[in-house]
Parts: structure tokens; C-alpha cells; sequence
């Protein structure tokens, strides 16, 4: 039982920060207070989605370089200023990483992988062929990296492994295999799954700009009514709305 | 590429571009009339894409040319494509009508920002219409948000406690929306996709704890931006309080929009055998419909301020869209489609009426309507039909979508629901009925703060308004239009989710 609650103690963050979150909103009178407490509630959000795109023991979704290293190191100088830094600094860990690493063993290990997630479900296998591509290509910001690294097919295949298998982590069925297959396959390059918190980059934007309507709110009412508690409001309303008798019968 | 290839993802791209181009012209006519040119493009687009839709079938697009279900797609079948006819066809009415009443209602110097924030919203509610990728509507559901709350407290130059209503509306709201992202977050874990055809094909089947807390939260969340009976509390006082027009658009749309969102996952996305979703139906949504019908139109009756009555009356009238969509048939979610058009087209016609009541005479109280259809008669008789539209009287929409739901409720074998849609029916008829006899029975007010010579209300307000009357007469005799295409939608909703046809 203990270890069940421990195991899954990220769940339990994000419920305590949640309902404190939810606490705050309701219980407080005072306008900043409740944007606070709507700020802690959806941080509570963020929490459990990036806690569910982890895998044990998965590095960030940056390229770990099979290939030469010139090449990788290359391409950091080539496409860095045109892509931005973290790409440039992708690439370049690319290049530093790629030293213990051999093109033909990392191909045929993508392969064995390949194999081995047919056999842990074919749900994986169909998603794998399905949007292999677009996976290589889009969600993971490496662009630059993929497209150059195209002629060094170890690169490809192996990225694409590990990354489907970080897809499916979420999927009852298919994702252990799936997992297990990949880890064995690539040895120690697991990748994290990078969707969740690409979604939770929008949310936090999301959030962000909820923060600053509300407090543009709290001081455009605070202007308005000379208070930002709620009582009060609600006073002040009454009194505009029945006179200064109704506060006394309230 | 031609252009016609890309018309799916233009009633998004071009609101959204043409949004922050207000913002650089000069406060006055320009950004008003360019937001009314853009609504009709955008209308026409959406009435290409229906009548296309109607032909040929789903319309996928693949945003930026990635495949779903890895990218973004939208995706049009019957029943989001009216939705969008809806909520275009009600902005190309409303922006034009807005000119002269907001130039009344707002600070002169935020004109041009807020047909910005309007173009914004407008964007954001067909964006959570066209899309289909879940998470995509949670983004878009916030766009039109935020900028609701925005335009709702711009009414604060003519009362303060607008600012207090979008306060309370922007608390609730962002709430619901984090229920709905924690649901998305379930489901993503349940299925790893976030594509809604995706999730409804990897959804199948899947019965466990997570996928019913995934569907409670989507349920809550979007509950509380549908304004769903108990969670309703934020709608009066943002629809109260705002401009007259904005008033108008969000009732007519936003809420539409948002029970759009609850028919797309409860019968796309999770599906009529997902037996949670069916006790979920009949012991929460069903009771929830019933009571929203009458404890929102009992309160009603007793509102002295119109804007206010109306509110609580839309919440009456979700009341009946829930009803019809908690019955789980196909005759059900047609008579719920039904109602969604139906009722944005006597909403907004009746907050325009009320909105023109306020150009002239400044207040939307019941005693501004005293002895009305004498000094504007158009503006009245608008109020008349639209109201009549809305009690339910044969000739107008509202007796459609009553037709239809009680057609539903007597098939699903729940003859008391069809006795309660009736008997609530009455109850519009008191609190309609107490602003028609005010406006008709009672004599033109002599002393007092609405006393005076009042003309009718500028061309520019009874055109669209009468526009919108005139729809409401005519889908009331014409039902193959509403009526056809719902239960065309409702088919392939109901057959998508496995329910007996």
C-alpha cells in the first residue's frame, strides 16, 4: 500500500497542488489571492503532464549522436544560428557524443528494435510506419539534425526507434515490449517523450495570459471600487444598487 | 494549392491575421468595417464548406502538411460544419449591427481594440469548431475566452460591475478549461494520441478507471463553459453587464460553440457504448437538463433587468439542449443540434432588440420597455416575434426545436421529459410575456428617466435585426434546412459511435 502511494508520488503532487490550487480560488475573498490560487491550480497541471511524458531513466529529446563526429559537429556550426540556440546546442552534444558510437552497429540495432516493437503490439509497429517521418521530422525540434542526418541512416532509424517507443509509453498495451525492446536495442539512449511538454508550453502561455487579464482586471476594479475584496464588492454593489439602508438589513 | 484546397483552414487564418491589423488603423469606422468584411468572407467561406460537406462527405485538412494523427487536422463533418454556418452566419448579423451601438457603449478610444479582441473571439470559436485535435480546442477554447473576458468588461463605462462579472467569469472559466486540459492529459495517457478520431478508434473498448475520469473532467470542464444548471453562476452577470452587441454575438455563439464541444467528445470521442458515459447521461446530464430548464426560466420570471431575464433564460434553454443530448438516441442529439442553431438565431435576435433599446434610452431595465412598441415599434416587434421564437409558437424556430425534442423524448420512452419540456414552455410564456405587455399594454412613460421624445433605433441596427427575425420566421417554415441537415449529422454521429440507428 506504502508503496503504492510512493511510487506514484508525482500523481500525488499534482493532486495536493491541485486541490490547494482549487482551495485558494474558492476560499479567498481577495482578487489577487484567487489569481494566485488559479495560478497554483493550473501549475498543478503542468506537473502531471510533464510527468507523464517521463520515462525511468529517458534523457531530454535532444539527439545522442551515432554518427562521425565531424559530421555532427558540422552541422552545430552549419544550422545553429538559422534554427535557434537550443538546436545549435543539440547538435553540438550530437557531435560531442558521438565518439563511442558506430554507424553499422547503431543501424542494425534500430532494426532489431524495429523487429522487436512489431512483436510487442502491432498497434506500435502501425504507428511507428505511420509517422515515422513526421515524428523524425516535427515534434522534436531537431529539424536542422534529422534532415542533415538523413544520408547517415543510423542516425535515422535509431532516433525513430526511441522515439516511437517514448510515443507509446502511455499505451496500455504494446508500450512495455515496446520499451524494453528500444532500451535493450539502443542501450542507454532513452528519450523522454518531448509531446507532453510541448503541450504544456502552449498551457503555460495559456496561463500566462489568463495571469495578466485577471490582474489587468484586479486593477481596472480596484480603480473602479477602491477594493479588491470581494465582501466588499458585493457591498459596495448592493449600496449602489438599493442605497446605504440595504447593508444594514443584508 | 488552389485556393479552394486550402478553404477549410481559412475561417481561422483569417480572422486570427486580421485581428491585430485593427489595432493599427484609427479609432472610427475603418476597424469596424473591416471586421464586418472579414465576418462575411468568413460567413461565405463557412457556407461553401457546409453546402461542400453536405455533398461530398468529411472534409480533413492537414494543417501544414503533416499527416494526422502526428499533426494538427481539422476536420469538417456535418455537424461541426453547421455549428461554424452558426456561429459566422451570427457574427456577419452582429458586426454590422455593432457599429453604432458600441460606439455608444465603449470608451471611443478602445474602438479599434475591441474589434480586435471580437475578431480574436470570433477566431477562437471557429477554430474550436473546425479543429480536430483535442488539444487544439482547449487552445482555442482559451482564445475566445480571453477575449471575452476582455469585451465583457469593456461594458464598464456604462456599469462598473461588468469588471466584476469578468472577474468572476475569467475565475470560472479558467477552471473549467484546466478541467477540460486534465481530462485531454488522461486521455493522452490512456491512448498516447491527442487526434480525435484517433482517440475515438484507440478509446474503443477501454473501460478503466482513467478513461471515466478523463471523460468526468472533459464533462466538468466544458459543463461550466456550456453553463451547464449548477454551473451556470458565472452567465448572467458576464451577459448582463457587457456591451448590448457583445451581449448578442456570445450569447447566440459561445455557449453553442461549448455544447458543440460535449457532442464531439461524448459521441465522436468516447461513443455511446462507453457504458460510463451512458449512466453519466441518464443520472447526471438528464437531471442536471430538467432542473436547468426550470430553476434558470423560474428565475427568470422574476428579473426586473431584460439582458438578465434573457441570461437566465439561455440557461433554461441549455437546460433543453443537454436534455435532448443525455437521451443517447439519434432523434435526441438532432433535436440538441436543432436547438443549438435555433436557439443562437432567437438570442441573438433578442439581446439586438435589447440591444437597441439601449442606444435610445440607455438602460435595460423593464421599465426602458414601458409602452415601447409606440416609440420603436421595430425595435418592439423584433422583441415580439423573436420572443414568440422563443416560448416555441408554431411558424418560428422555437416550435422546431420543441417538435424535434419532444418527437425525441416520447421515442426514448421518457414521456415525462416531453410533459416537462412543455410545462417549462409555459413558464417562457410568463416571462416573455411580462416585457410584451409592458411594451404593448403599457402607456409611453411621461416623467421619469425614460420620459421623452425617442425616435426607432438607426437603420444600421434594425437591418441586422430584422435579419436575424426574419431567419428565425424562416428555418420555422423551412425546417429542411435546420432540421435536414441535424439529423444527417446526428446519423453520422450516432452511427460513428456504434449507436442503433
Amino acid at each position: 500500500m506504502l508503496e503504492f502511494i510512493l511510487e506514484r508520488y508525482n500523481y500525488w503532487i499534482f493532486i495536493v497542488l491541485m486541490m490547494t490550487g482549487l482551495y485558494i480560488v474558492i476560499s479567498r475573498g481577495n482578487l489577487v489571492k484567487k489569481i494566485i490560487g488559479l495560478n497554483v491550480f493550473q501549475t498543478s497541471v503542468f506537473i502531471f503532464y510533464i510527468s507523464i511524458g517521463k520515462i525511468a531513466g529517458g534523457t531530454a529529446p535532444i539527439l545522442i549522436g551515432k554518427g562521425g563526429g565531424d559530421h555532427g559537429g558540422g552541422h552545430g556550426d552549419d544550422h545553429g544560428s538559422g534554427h535557434g540556440d537550443g538546436h545549435s546546442a543539440a547538435e553540438a552534444s550530437a557531435g560531442h557524443a558521438s565518439d563511442h558510437a558506430n554507424a553499422t552497429t547503431s543501424l542494425h540495432d534500430g532494426h532489431d528494435a524495429n523487429a522487436a516493437l512489431t512483436s510487442a503490439g502491432a498497434h506500435g509497429e502501425e504507428h511507428v510506419s505511420a509517422t515515422a517521418d513526421k515524428i523524425l521530422n516535427n515534434g522534436h525540434h531537431v529539424e536542422a539534425a534529422a534532415n542533415d542526418l538523413f544520408s547517415a541512416p543510423a542516425e535515422q532509424s535509431g532516433f525513430q526507434v526511441a522515439d516511437a517507443a517514448s510515443e507509446k509509453i502511455e499505451a496500455p498495451h504494446g508500450y512495455e515490449g515496446a520499451h524494453d525492446a528500444a532500451s535493450s536495442a539502443l542501450g542507454d539512449v532513452i528519450y523522454t517523450n518531448p509531446l507532453p511538454h510541448v503541450l504544456i508550453l502552449t498551457a503555460i502561455v495559456v496561463g500566462v495570459a489568463t495571469t495578466a487579464v485577471g490582474l489587468a482586471l484586479a486593477v481596472r476594479i480596484r480603480e473602479a471600487y477602491g477594493t479588491i475584496e470581494e465582501d466588499e464588492l458585493e457591498t459596495d454593489d448592493r449600496i449602489a444598487e438599493f442605497g446605504a439602508g440595504s447593508e444594514a438589513a443584508s | 494549392m488552389s485556393l479552394l484546397s486550402q478553404l477549410p483552414v481559412l475561417p481561422v487564418v483569417l480572422p486570427l491575421v486580421a485581428a491585430p491589423l485593427t489595432i493599427l488603423m484609427p479609432n472610427g469606422r475603418a476597424p469596424w468595417a473591416w471586421a464586418t468584411l472579414i465576418a462575411w468572407i468568413t460567413f461565405g467561406i463557412c457556407l461553401t464548406l457546409l453546402i461542400e460537406v453536405a455533398a461530398n462527405g468529411v472534409i480533413s485538412y492537414e494543417l501544414g502538411d503533416w499527416a494526422p494523427p502526428v499533426g494538427i487536422e481539422y476536420r469538417i463533418d456535418l455537424a461541426n460544419a453547421i455549428v461554424l454556418a452558426l456561429v459566422s452566419g451570427i457574427a456577419a448579423v452582429v458586426f454590422p449591427f455593432a457599429f453604432e451601438s458600441i460606439k455608444k457603449e465603449i470608451d471611443g478610444r478602445q474602438l479599434s481594440n475591441f474589434y480586435c479582441a471580437l475578431l480574436v473571439c470570433f477566431t477562437g470559436l471557429l477554430g474550436v469548431t473546425i479543429t480536430g485535435d483535442a488539444f487544439n480546442v482547449f487552445v482555442f477554447l482559451e482564445i475566445s475566452s480571453l477575449s471575452t473576458y476582455a469585451m465583457i468588461a469593456l461594458g464598464a463605462r456604462a456599469d462598473r460591475r461588468a469588471l466584476t462579472a469578468a472577474f468572476n467569469y475569467l475565475v470560472m472559466g479558467t477552471i473549467g478549461a484546466t478541467f477540460f486540459v486534465i481530462g485531454i492529459g488522461l486521455l493522452y495517457q490512456a491512448t498516447g494520441t491527442l487526434n480525435i478520431a484517433d482517440l475515438a478508434e484507440r478509446l474503443s473498448g477501454q473501460d478503466n478507471r482513467m478513461v471515466q475520469a478523463g471523460f468526468a473532467f472533459i464533462l466538468v470542464g466544458v459543463g461550466l463553459k456550456v453553463a451547464m444548471f449548477p454551473m451556470h453562476l458565472w452567465l448572467p452577470d458576464a451577459y448582463t453587464y457587457a456591451p448590448s452587441a457583445v451581449s448578442a454575438f456570445i450569447a447566440a455563439t459561445a455557449t453553442k460553440v461549448a455544447v458543440y464541444v460535449l457532442v464531439r467528445f461524448s459521441y465522436t470521442v468516447f461513443g455511446l457504448d462507453f457504458a460510463f458515459m451512458q449512466q453519466a447521461f441518464t443520472f447526471v446530464l438528464l437531471p442536471l437538463g430538467v432542473i436547468g430548464m426550470f430553476a434558470a426560466s423560474i428565475v427568470a420570471v422574476f428579473q426586473e433587468d431584460v439582458k438578465r431575464m434573457l441570461a437566465y433564460s439561455s440557461v433554461g434553454q441549455i437546460g433543453y439542449i443537454l436534455l435532448g443530448l443525455a437521451l443517447g438516441t439519434q432523434l435526441g442529439l438532432s433535436a440538441a443540434l436543432v436547438h443549438v442553431v435555433n436557439h443562437g438565431l432567437m438570442k441573438g435576435a433578442l439581446f439586438m432588440a435589447v440591444a437597441c433599446v439601449v442606444y435610445r434610452l440607455g438602460s435595460h431595465q423593464g421599465g426602458a420597455f414601458e409602452g415601447l412598441a409606440r416609440r420603436m415599434p421595430f425595435t418592439a416587434g423584433a422583441f415580439i416575434v423573436a420572443g414568440l421564437s422563443l416560448i416555441g409558437v408554431p411558424l418560428t424556430v422555437g416550435f422546431i426545436s420543441k417538435w424535434y425534442l419532444l418527437n425525441a423524448a416520447f421515442e426514448a420512452g421518457h414521456a415525462w421529459a416531453a410533459f416537462l419540456i412543455v410545462a417549462s414552455s409555459f413558464v417562457a410564456v410568463i416571462y416573455v410575456g411580462r416585457i410584451v405587455e409592458l411594451m404593448l399594454l403599457r402607456p409611453v412613460p411621461t416623467e421619469g428617466p425614460y420620459a421623452g421624445e425617442i425616435k426607432e433605433a438607426p437603420l444600421s441596427m434594425i437591418v441586422p435585426l430584422w435579419i436575424l427575425v426574419a431567419a428565425n420566421i424562416y428555418f420555422g417554415l423551412r425546417i429542411e434546412f435546420t432540421g435536414g441537415l441535424a439529423s444527417k449529422a446526428a446519423e453520422v454521429l450516432t452511427f460513428g459511435s456504434g449507436g442503433a440507428l
